[in-house]
């Protein structure tokens, strides 16, 4: 088996895995992250959403031996043991219900918000609307999104 | 109090409102019992938690071996079990219920679990309001069977109503116990102690003060408590008058948000063990299919594979990682024959079938209201008849993240690690189904994906512990997408048939109702021989039941009146993927959505206001024992009209010309003692037929909130649900299997559709203003119920269309607005917003 190797959350790691191995199972499994979950193994849903280089990608779908950039979990989003203003805004708006879904809300929010500091309502609507939520608290994370943006401002959107 | 929510602005003017003025919000960072991890380091490793085991004469058990943190421990109330390392902690025990430590800190002992509506929290604000205890000083430990008493976990909407009230009688119980012991102490009479934030204080001289560690910290309380059964539970004390409660109607922090929101949070998913297997199950392609062959070679170069089993129609593969068995049970080739007949109709012929089709004797019984005066001769006088029918489809829970479950069977006990809500009876089937005493068996329930009733989770459990047994180590059982969402178990699907008479005047006169629903052998959940991996193995239940349902609840008053259910069979009732379980509020949207969209229909063709209308039947006569109820349905019917700005008129309004058609609709329901009305504003896409919900306004009335904003997200969630069920749920099948699998096929609402408004209306203490005494009621579910009528009135009201059939998907309202003549794009001038 050939070694892998994942920038996950600023720190290397040299896996002995299938190449071909979703990315999710060993950010779970062979390193113990709780942030992405398996919601539906299609790309479907959104809950194992990760960000790499920033982007947001489909970690149950995306093959471990393709996983070549930075990739940030929800767990590596606080700086300086500080939550990132979208993880604040969350808190702020009380939006998780089961919270099952809210990595992948969250860091779709993270990745929108870098490249669109201030957000119209349609495009939190469209760029928000891959990512499922069955307890469908849509409204509250909208909020939040809102929220969010206006606490980071223009100098903190690269964060 | 009017919380109207703003998704535009972010503002949110009831929460900045909740707290009364002086009294500072607590916090939600204060401790909570998230973490299995933590929770049994601390107790095990804690020296005060030693020593209060030590001095009180319990022992610890015998270390469960594999549990990274070390040993198991018996509940601090529960009694001495001889033949199992897990006995039931005893309801009649204070110990039972609540711990203090020497520090002063509280933890209480909850038998429910939290779906993520905040019952938890909830629990904890009534609880430290009895105790006199700040929320920060307390901890709350859920669903642990070998922990917390029996309070048969979740459902029906009754951890606030019911149980959170036993919680505030215990806690009650244990102050009183306190302060009883600071008067030995400080040789003063009750009456002139004085009870705050853990601290007993003389009144006349406060520097005289003990703090509740000092006086029970490590030690047991050793109170009996009385009580015919569990949620009759009470000590000797009083719960406090409302007036003196002062966390109670607080917005506090939901206290597992946090962890949630920063990865730290421990699912039932995230739990691992050491030398713990992953299994996958390969089920049948079709409804009754029978195994003829499993051909291991398929998969005998499979990396990681563990074991193929095979028990009659089950069969599971196990392996060392989870991508393994994933793959492994792709591979695997099993042979299946097909039943002889037909196991069910296509859903395209379901409401033919259930309309035609011989009913269930005895499926009538269930919940069957008694007929009220002479319908068939009040409908055959009536100046107007009205007949509709309406079909509402099987929809899936599909809860966004499937059945999970670890079983670890060391040392000859078993524990199983799930988000099943109601980890008792999971604990005593998974012990029925397997032949062990229910003492050696211990579920310890964590937070999952919100399952919104009775689905899969308790399928998985069982399959995790049959193959731990099996291969005597740990295994984690995990469904796939397509799985869950095929062969979750589904709301039932009803066919409903109305008649309304109105008399000259029009009022109504006569309402007669015929319910049939696809039930039969609406099979238990948790029972070990209706499980699917039990149903599968050959096991059937010994008395099928013979299902049926309740019709709508409504404090409507008219004269004459029936409402009758029946259950229609399908050929195959077990091995089945349209097996059905109670989805929230079971059958509650399904029925309503039938009742008031045709009380809508008599509205308008009594040419009134729909508002007025049902205004109407709710005054009645109003001299019976059941004022009570309707002056708080009529309550919450007025308060949504005038939250919206309802202007009074009949249905539908003026069809505009524009390509966007606006209106309002109203419905109104009655649960389990909570009223709600809901006002849905739509705007309907002509060109297209897509449907919008912008707006929204709930009035709500359910006794004593809590918490003002967890309350506000519960109603929140329940709006959309609704819409999400109204517009686009419905569970498809072909004559032999079920083709909705996935969020493509079986569609959900997403972020696009979430109304930009929602108005929650919080009635409570209205229109009895004299009494804040009034207990609280469930508010997990009834909200959800009037959605799907009121969006379906809107669409009548701004289109003239009668949609009565769920879900309003675009092409279905297309096809009726088409067929209605105002539908598509042609003959209209420009296409903007009108």
């Amino acid at each position: 088996m050939k070694e892998t190797r994942l920038n996950v959350n600023g720190a290397t790691h040299t896996l002995d895995v299938d190449p071909g191995t979703p990315l999710l199972y060993v950010l779970r499994n062979d390193l113990g992250l709780r942030g992405p979950r398996f919601g539906c193994g299609l790309g479907q849903c959104g809950t194992c959403t990760v960000l790499m280089d920033g982007r947001p990608v489909r970690s149950c779908v995306l093959p471990v031996s393709r996983s070549n950039g930075a990739i940030t979990t929800l767990e590596g989003l606080p700086e300086d043991g500080e939550l990132h203003p979208v993880q604040q805004a969350w808190i702020a708006e009380q939006a998780p219900q089961c919270g099952f879904c809210q990595n992948g809300q969250i860091l779709a929010a993270v990745a929108l918000l870098r490249n669109t500091p201030n957000p119209t309502d349609d495009e939190i609507r469209e760029r928000m609307n891959p990512i499922l939520c069955r307890c469908m608290t849509y409204f509250r994370i909208q909020a939040a999104v809102k929220r969010a943006a206006a606490a980071m401002g223009p100098g903190e959107a690269d964060r | 109090m009017t919380g109207a929510r703003d998704a535009r602005s972010g503002r949110d003017p009831a929460r900045e409102a909740v707290s009364p003025p002086g009294a500072a919000p607590p916090t939600g960072d204060g401790p909570v019992e998230s973490s299995i991890d933590r929770l049994l380091g601390r107790w095990a490793g804690a020296a005060s938690r030693r020593d209060f085991l030590r001095t009180s004469g319990l022992f610890v058990f015998g270390l469960s071996g594999t549990w990274a943190t070390g040993a198991a421990h018996q509940a601090p109330g529960a009694r001495p079990a001889e033949s199992g390392a897990y006995p039931d902690p005893d309801f009649l025990q204070l110990d039972s219920w609540l711990v203090v430590d020497e520090d002063g800190r509280a933890t209480f002992y909850v038998g429910k679990t939290d779906g993520g509506q905040g019952t938890g929290t909830a629990t904890r604000q009534m609880m430290c309001d009895e105790l006199d205890l700040a929320f920060d000083r307390a901890t709350v430990v859920m669903g642990r069977t070998d922990l917390t008493v029996d309070q048969g976990g979740s459902g029906g909407s009754d951890a606030i109503e019911r149980d959170a009230m036993v919680g505030r009688r215990v806690a009650a119980e244990a102050r009183r116990v306190l302060l009883e012991m600071a008067s030995e102490r400080f040789g003063a009479p009750v009456e002139e102690l004085r009870a705050s934030e853990g601290v007993i204080s003389l009144q006349g001289d406060p520097s005289r003060r003990v703090t509740y560690g000092a006086l029970i910290g490590g030690r047991r309380f050793d109170v009996a408590l009385a009580g015919a059964n569990v949620n009759a539970t009470t000590g000797v004390a009083s719960i406090k008058p409302v007036q003196d409660l002062k966390l109670v109607g607080q917005s506090v922090p939901r206290h597992d948000i946090p962890a949630k929101v920063d990865g730290s949070f421990e699912w039932a998913v995230d739990v691992t063990l050491p030398g713990m297997a992953h299994a996958r199950n390969v089920r049948p392609p079709f409804a009754g299919a029978r195994l003829t062959g499993v051909d291991e070679s398929s998969v005998r170069d499979a990396p990681g594979l563990i074991r193929v089993v095979r028990k009659g129609n089950y069969v599971a593969v196990v392996c060392e990682r989870e991508e393994q068995a994933i793959d492994a049970a792709r591979r695997l080739v099993v042979t299946w024959e097909k039943p002889a007949a037909p196991p069910f109709p296509a859903s395209d012929d379901l409401f033919a079938y259930l309309r035609s089709a011989e009913t269930v004797p005895g499926s009538d019984r269930r919940g069957a209201a008694p007929v009220q005066g002479d319908p068939d001769g009040a409908l055959a006088t009536a100046a107007t008849v009205v007949e509709a029918a309406y079909d509402v489809p099987f929809q899936g829970h599909t809860a966004i993240g499937p059945a999970h479950a670890l079983a670890d069977p060391s040392d000859g006990q078993l524990t199983i690690y799930t988000n099943d809500m109601k980890p008792y009876s999971h604990r005593t089937g998974i012990a029925e189904f397997l032949g062990m005493p229910p003492e050696q068996v211990r579920v310890i329930w964590m937070e999952g994906p919100q399952l919104y009733g009775r689905t899969a989770a308790d399928d998985a459990g069982f399959e995790a512990a049959w193959l731990a047994k099996e291969l005597g180590r740990p295994v984690r059982m995990q469904w796939m997408r397509h799985e869950e969402t095929a062969w979750d178990t589904k709301g039932p699907a009803f066919a409903i048939d109305l008649r309304g008479g109105l008399d000259a005047d029009g009022n109504l006169v006569a309402l007669d109702y015929q319910g049939r629903i696809a039930n039969y052998a609406h099979v238990g959940y948790n029972q070990a021989r209706t499980v699917l991996i039990a149903q599968l193995m050959g096991l059937r239940p010994e008395r099928p039941s013979p299902g049926g349902a309740r019709g709508p609840d409504d404090m409507y008053h008219v004269p004459n009146r029936r409402q009758e259910t029946r259950a229609v069979r399908f050929p195959l009732a077990f091995e089945t993927p349209l097996r059905t379980g109670n989805l929230r509020d079971p059958n509650g949207p399904q029925t309503t959505f039938a009742a008031e969209s045709f009380m809508d229909e008599l509205a308008a063709a009594a040419d009134a206001d729909p508002v007025e209308f049902r205004l109407r039947l709710l005054r009645g006569v109003s001299d019976d024992d059941e004022a009570f109820r309707r002056a708080r349905s009529i309550a919450v019917v007025e308060a949504a009209a005038e939250a919206y700005g309802w202007d009074a008129r009949p249905s539908p309004a003026r069809v505009g010309g524009g390509r966007f058609l606006t209106g309002r609709g109203i419905a109104y329901a009655y649960r389990a003692r909570t009223t709600v009305a809901v006002i849905a504003e739509v705007e309907v896409d002509r060109e297209t037929g897509r449907v919008r919900v912008p707006r929204m306004v709930c009035a709500h009335d359910c006794g004593l909130v809590i918490n003002p904003n967890g309350l506000e997200s519960t109603i929140e969630g329940n709006l959309l649900h609704g819409i999400s069920r109204t517009l686009y749920e419905e569970v498809r099948f072909d004559g032999e299997k079920v083709t909705s699998v996935d969020w493509r096929t079986h569609p959900t609402l997403t972020h696009r559709d979430a109304p930009e408004h929602i108005e929650v209306v919080v009635v409570n203490g209205d229109p009895n203003p004299d009494r804040p005494d009034l207990p609280p009621y469930g508010a997990g579910e009834p909200s959800h119920r009037p959605v799907p009528a009121a969006v379906a009135n809107a669409i009548h009201d701004a289109t003239g269309v009668r949609m009565r059939r769920l879900p309003l998907r675009p092409e279905r309202v297309l096809a009726e607005l088409e067929a209605a003549g105002i539908g598509g794009a042609r003959d209209r001038p420009g296409a903007s917003r009108g």
